[in-house]
């Protein structure tokens, strides 16, 4: 029994699932019991852990486009940026300012905005991969230049639409679940099976390890990084799609606003050493559903405004914290001589 | 390869400045090109135009950013008073993107440039101390537009703007009428440390507690201004308060969040739950009309006229008040759908 605990714990979701319910237990201790209440409400279920999985499904989507790149060694800044292009270019086509010819089709408003997604992604993977440019600097160009973009198509407004199949993507429900956790199921379900049946994956760790020692053993590198860039584009044009899609509308100033930091902490938080290397897409996903609790139980417990940031800077603390293996032994050894001393006294 | 490293970050910083640059640039040349094709018309106007153009009013602006629809009309109300007295000023505008430094950077290039007058709508009300000494040294006066800054009086020439505590006043007014004077409300808070913010809470909470006794606000936190926070904060207002009657909302754009918040909550916005809120943009007028809001305190955003009669005065040496107040409104969703047509942002 014991040994089987101990093998599970080395699973590297392990901690981060085990974060994620000890924040739920916190929250449902702190409201009375509020916050797990769950009721059907015009025929779907509504509570704060739907809230959770609806609200969180962008980040937890990024987070699994992101945790591949990170997996190279790389990383990808320009993620909110691009959401910010989906959501316009989405909103523009339904409202018709954009390509007026195709009469405001959501189905071509979301083939375009995905599109763009795509040609973001290969616009990264081109640099990084070709070019030879630090990721992070390579991403950072469109980081700035995105929302240009973004603010160019709808020319500087906050564009509103009125479309009951475009507003499906967020606030839809399935079953009574909400729409948005069926894309993440389907994205990230896909992934993980290309990763775990293909040596996709492998190759990724590899590079992410060694990319010279990659390439001398006869992996394509570059085209590995072309691809995990433009999934990570296309992936964050989606979420561009879902942030959209719950306001209504495309506000390019704030779609997306400063979420790439999110999604990394999200990875970082899953486990993935943001060197390269090992890496675990689920994890993430995890670890973008512990960001997004943080921000629920910020709103659950009712902060001052002033004191959410400071609130969420300790908790992000904490959990990185936990995280880490040195400081647990280090705590482990100051106890153990803690009780040392006290069984000498 | 440390140097190649160093050279490739600095290539691509290059290639980041020149792209984030575009943007600003291209629209002052919009700006200006278009001044300039204005007086072109008729001979007689040319030569009048060319004696002008020597004592040609020449004012820089520097703008936050594109944050919601009420800025837009802003914006737009002063580069139309600009294209049309094209003969007589000349604007010099900068958008900030919502940044701090932003701003003080073009304060910066504006005092380099020698302009007439800065006007300045402060993103945050802190931090303006020595980039308005500098003006002040190149004896160029600062008109703060529609937010003040947290600065001595002497440092800047006036402030054009609405009274924020008596926005909030005006809804906390109206909000008791339209709940009937008792009930659990909540508040959206704007931006931590904006004027707006801080004042229109300070109106309406000191309103509220003088002189409706019954009125309880239960909840008050920040939704940044924005839609996707607006409904975010709304969904857990909900679950931790599910017995509100009204939602005062610092701006519009908030309150149409809130609106999708209450919707998903199986409840009907402006009928079981009240809204408030402030600025009177065309979403929110839109939303009156089809009956899911109730009443904004309009916050006049067309200050083009009024920020150019005071900049020449200023310039001709005239004395003016230390706050040039503008005048603001009350709509309610009763005349909502006659005025909607004349809105002009």
């Amino acid at each position: 029994m014991k040994s089987k605990l101990s093998k599970l714990s080395q699973n590297q979701a392990f901690w981060p699932v085990m974060i994620f319910l000890a924040i739920i237990l916190f929250n449902t201790i702190m409201t009375g019991g509020e916050f797990l209440k769950i009721t059907i409400v015009d025929g779907h279920f509504y509570g704060r852990i739907i809230d959770i999985f609806r609200n969180g499904g962008k980040l937890m989507i990024l987070a699994a486009g992101m945790t591949m790149v990170l997996a190279t060694g790389g990383t990808d800044i320009s993620v909110g940026s691009v959401m910010a292009i989906s959501g316009a270019i989405a909103c523009s086509v339904i409202k018709g300012n954009l390509l007026p010819g195709l009469n405001g089709s959501v189905a071509m408003a979301i083939i375009l905005a995905v599109c763009a997604g795509i040609l973001c992604g290969l616009w990264n993977g081109f640099l990084v991969s070709k070019i030879k440019i630090q990721p992070i600097v390579a991403t950072m160009i469109l980081l700035v230049a995105g929302r240009g973009i973004a603010q160019l198509i709808t020319n500087g407004k906050i564009i509103t639409i009125t479309s009951d199949a475009y507003y499906f993507i967020n606030g839809g429900y399935i079953l009574g679940l909400p729409f948005p956790l069926y894309i993440v199921i389907f994205l990230v379900g896909l992934l993980l099976i290309f990763v775990t049946k293909t040596a996709f994956g492998l190759f990724l760790e590899s590079i992410g390890c060694n990319p010279l020692a990659s390439k001398f053993a006869g992996i394509k590198v570059d085209i590995y990084l072309l691809a995990i860039y433009t999934i990570s584009g296309a992936f964050a044009s989606v979420a561009g799609l879902i942030e959209s899609a719950g306001i209504k509308g495309a506000d390019c100033n704030n779609a997306g606003l400063n979420i790439e930091l999110d999604a990394i902490l999200a990875v970082a938080i899953g486990g993935t050493n943001l060197m390269g290397g090992r890496f675990s897409i689920f994890s993430s996903v995890i670890g973008a559903l512990i960001v997004q609790s943080i921000t629920t139980t910020v709103l659950a417990l009712g902060v001052p405004a002033a004191y959410i940031r400071v609130l969420k800077a300790v908790l992000i603390i904490v959990i990185c914290l936990s995280q880490s293996s040195k400081f647990k032994l280090s705590l482990g050894k100051m106890l153990a001589g803690k009780r040392k001393e006290a069984a000498a006294v | 390869m440390k140097r190649k490293l160093l050279s490739a970050i600095l290539c691509a910083s290059m290639v980041a400045a020149s792209l984030a640059g575009c943007g600003s640039t291209a629209a002052k040349e919009e700006a200006t090109v278009e001044n300039e094709a204005t007086p072109a018309g008729d001979a007689a106007d040319d030569t009048a135009d060319d004696s002008a153009s020597d004592g040609k009013l020449v004012v820089g602006f520097a703008q936050i950013g594109q944050e919601s629809g009420w800025r837009d009309a802003e914006t737009m109300s002063i580069q139309t008073y600009a294209e049309e007295h094209a003969d007589t000023v000349e604007l010099k505008f900068a958008d900030a993107q919502q940044k701090q430094e932003n701003q003080i950077k073009a304060i910066k290039s504006f005092i380099e440039q020698d302009v007439d007058v800065i006007g300045l709508a402060p993103v945050v009300e802190t931090g303006w101390d020595q980039v308005f000494a500098e003006a002040q040294d190149a004896g160029i006066p600062i008109i703060l537009l529609d937010r003040t800054a947290d600065v001595d009086e002497s440092l800047y020439a006036t402030f054009i703007g609405s009274d924020f505590i008596e926005e909030g006043k005006l809804a906390a007014q109206n909000m008791a009428e339209l709940i009937g004077g008792k009930g659990k409300i909540v508040e959206l808070e704007g931006t931590v440390g904006a004027s707006a913010a801080t004042d229109r809470k300070t109106g309406f909470d000191e309103e509220i507690a003088a002189n409706y006794p019954d009125i309880e606000i239960v909840a008050s936190q920040t939704g940044d201004f924005t839609r996707a926070q607006g409904k975010e904060v709304m969904e857990s207002f909900l679950k931790s308060n599910p017995d509100i009657v009204g939602v005062y909302a610092h701006n519009d754009d908030m309150a149409l969040g809130a609106i999708e918040a209450i919707k998903e909550a199986g409840l009907k916005p402006g009928e079981d739950i009240k809204t408030v809120s402030v600025d009177g943009v065309k979403g929110i007028f839109e939303a009156m009309v089809a009956g899911e809001a109730n009443c904004t305190v309009e916050c006049n955003p067309l200050l083009g006229p009024l920020f150019f009669e005071t900049a020449a005065k200023l310039k001709a040496g005239e004395s003016v008040e230390k706050w040039v107040k503008s005048v603001d409104g009350v709509f309610t969703s009763d005349i909502a759908a006659d005025v909607i047509d004349d809105r002009a942002y």
